[in-house]
């Protein structure tokens, strides 16, 4: 296969394949979580201002209350740098949004470049901690297992290649569309795809689930009056 | 109203052999451990809002930095999430979305007898249902609630502490996990009536108020009783005592069991039915008011046919009415201990701090007090597991640092079994600090009333 058909076949049947296993998969966690069902609870609300509960789940999880804040581990700092990171790069560099737009027709405005680098070197340099945290912190190292390292990898994995797309890119911004998916790029593209891929499946599923989570505690405390 | 009052009655007429039956099948189970069970246990527990929570975990480990038993030790394996490690398992294997692909690529892994032997000193040793944990975790979930129902796999398949179930199985037969039946509290009833000079309503029909007790305030802190009885008098309250389902505290929650919780909190729901009251007080017992106020209705599969109210509440309400005359306030400095059940996970906050500072001239409250207390180290039932006894008097070096921040000459607290914990702890660290009950102080600083003092 030539580089060429390689970036064919990449960004076309397996990226659709990718996408469609990211959204059934996660559509199916969440079903068959749902479809277990839930008795409703009988006794007397001390509240039920629901909505404000399940906001406040979401939202005031988001920081470590006050009592907490004196000995977090290094992964909630971190934590912020990747996920804040993580969101700069997918949406904010120029070829993801012209790649986005292609697959879309919706667009905006890229983050200034300086900016754009201080994201990539400092959500690799946390995701680096954090991996050496995982394996060096007691706690976190009896937690983890399979799920947890493989999910770091492949979130790990779209920045490395991500880098070595950069530079072809930098060196191709004025010549065809064609030529700059190619190699590196189309490498780049499959660890993207890899990450589609096992998203749904693992402990990466947070990033919908947390949703669920948070919302389900924030009620059942709200409706206690009891603390978040 | 009254449908529903007749449906109560049903189920409290026609069950309790039923119930008690299936309370009792729970505790034969302590006999013949079996991991089979447990594993069904847990999949029947895992239902769709706790299943969102077991899969929402990303392992980042903030809870253990909130649990007492970890910080004391930093013995990894008393992470709050670790300990739901086999009911995380057995929903994986059995009933979580991907199960059959587990199945199928041979990943699915049985959670052993062996392994559940070890896991009852996690889920019940080294955990008070506190809720701290909870409060910390940045996925929002719930880990005392999902411990509290990894409990019931463990206690219908034999794995709860050998302690537990015979505290469960002397509830069912006496009324009482210590065996306190109706004449030791008609006994202390006599003394209190004695010592106030108020007289104590028992069994009265249509009164207000139905008042229900913990074995251990009849054993350990009968005053409670006397100063119930002053505060009621003085508020002109309609109350009584019942002479049989008085026991408050349910060791089927302790233990983690629907059936034998269920069992107890019918004879309460049975009696308030009977004697035709409009409220049943929750007295100074944390789990007790879990039992009763959250669980029982669900337990039952119905609302209750009363309100349901929690002795500080009440106190505070009556205060807040003007139906108490304080007189004078203890001069020492005094902190208050918040009881789990009743603070962070009751939402009974600010209740006893406005009675704090009605009957006390420097109460201070301790660093991270209220929703983010430590527990005494005793909750969940830990106090009644013997084996546990080492590991809760080492966690309590958490309280103690709390406490010694205030520089408080005397605790105060609103659960009789916080205070016996609280009074044993102390004592094993060498230190000198009085306990006392929120009630006892409230009654002590009443204005003596002229009829009561003359009798
Ligand atoms: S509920 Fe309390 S004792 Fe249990 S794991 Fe959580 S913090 Fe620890
Ligand atoms: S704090 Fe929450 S997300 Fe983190 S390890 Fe504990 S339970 Fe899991």
């Amino acid at each position: 296969m030539t580089p060429m058909n390689l970036l064919e076949f990449v960004r076309g049947p397996a990226f659709w394949f990718s996408l469609f296993v990211l959204v059934a998969g996660s559509v199916w966690r969440v079903i068959g979580i749902y479809r277990l069902g839930n008795k409703p609870d009988l006794s007397e609300p001390r509240s039920t201002r629901w909505l404000s509960g399940a906001l406040h789940g979401i939202l005031w999880r988001m920081t470590p209350r006050k009592e907490f804040r004196g000995n977090v581990k290094l992964g909630v700092i971190n934590g912020y740098i990747y996920h804040i990171g993580l969101a700069a790069i997918a949406f904010g560099y120029l070829p993801h949004i012209l790649f986005i737009k292609r697959l879309t027709g919706l667009a905006w405005s890229p983050l200034p470049e300086l900016l754009f680098y201080f994201a990539a070197g400092f959500t690799g340099i946390a995701l680096l901690t954090v991996l050496l945290e995982r394996i060096t912190d007691p706690v976190m190292r009896l937690l983890s297992g399979f799920d947890d390292y493989f999910s770091w990898f492949v979130v790990f994995l779209p920045l490395l290649t991500g880098m070595g797309a950069m530079t072809g890119w930098a060196s191709q911004t004025s010549q065809s569309d064609a030529r700059i998916y190619q190699g590196p790029l189309a490498i780049h593209l499959l660890s993207v795809e890899l990450l589609f891929l096992w998203l749904p499946f693992g402990k990466l599923g947070h990033a919908f689930l947390v949703f669920f989570s948070r919302t389900i505690t924030g009620i059942a405390l709200e409706r206690k009056g009891a603390a978040l | 109203m009254a449908g529903l009052r007749f449906s109560v009655m049903n189920i409290v007429t026609r069950a309790p052999t039923v119930l008690e039956q299936l309370a009792r099948n729970v505790i034969a189970s302590s006999g013949s451990p079996d991991a089979g069970k447990a594993i069904e246990g847990f999949v029947t527990q895992t239902d769709r809002d706790v299943a969102f929570q077991l899969e929402s975990c990303v392992h980042c480990g903030q809870c253990a930095d909130a649990c007492h038993f970890y910080l004391v030790t930093h013995d990894p394996r008393y992470t709050p999430v670790y300990k739901l490690r086999p009911m995380l398992r057995a929903y994986q294997s059995e009933s979580s979305p991907f199960a059959k692909a587990r199945k199928w690529l041979g990943l699915a892994t049985e959670v052993s007898s062996a392994e559940l032997t070890e896991w009852s000193k996690l889920l019940y040793d080294s955990c008070n249902l506190c809720g701290r944990c909870t409060l910390a975790c940045p996925m929002g979930i719930d880990i005392a609630g999902l411990v509290r129902r990894a409990r019931e796999g463990m206690s219908v398949a034999g794995f709860a502490p050998a302690d537990l179930y015979k505290a469960a199985e002397r509830a069912l037969d006496s009324g009482s996990p210590v065996g306190i039946g109706w004449p030791t509290l008609k006994r202390q009833i006599e003394i209190q009536e004695e010592e106030t000079g108020v007289k104590v309503p028992v069994d009265v029909q249509g009164a207000d108020y139905l008042v229900i007790v913990s074995s251990i305030e009849i054993a350990a802190f009968p005053e409670n009783i006397g100063a119930m009885a002053r505060i009621f008098d003085q508020a002109k309250l309609s109350w009584t005592i019942p002479s049989a389902g008085f026991e408050a505290t349910n060791v089927g929650i302790q233990i983690g069991s629907r059936d034998i919780s269920a069992a107890l909190v019918s004879r309460i729901v049975d009696v308030a039915v009977r004697l035709k009251v409009k409220y049943v007080i929750s007295p100074e017992c944390g789990h007790a008011y879990t039992a009763l106020r959250w669980e029982g209705p669900n337990l039952l599969g119905q609302a209750y046919p009363f309100k349901v109210v929690q002795i500080a509440e009440l106190l505070d309400q009556l205060f807040q009415e003007g139906r108490l005359r304080m007189r004078g306030k203890d001069q020492r400095r005094l902190t208050f201990h918040d009881p789990c059940q009743l603070v962070r996970r009751g939402g009974i906050r600010q209740a006893p701090r406005r009675l704090m500072n009605a009957v006390s001239e420097q109460f201070i409250d301790m660093p991270s007090s209220g929703e983010a207390n430590f527990c005494c180290g005793g909750g969940g039932g830990v106090s009644a597991i013997h084996r546990a006894e080492k590991l809760r008097f080492a966690a309590f070096e958490c309280k103690k640092e709390q406490v010694a921040a205030t520089g408080a000459e005397a605790l105060v607290t609103a659960c009789a079994n916080c205070r016996n914990v609280l009074e044993d702890a102390i004592e094993e660290h060498g230190m000198t600090l009085q306990v006392l009950g929120l009630t006892e102080m409230v009654a002590q600083y009443l204005e003596p009333d002229p009829l009561t003092t003359s009798r």
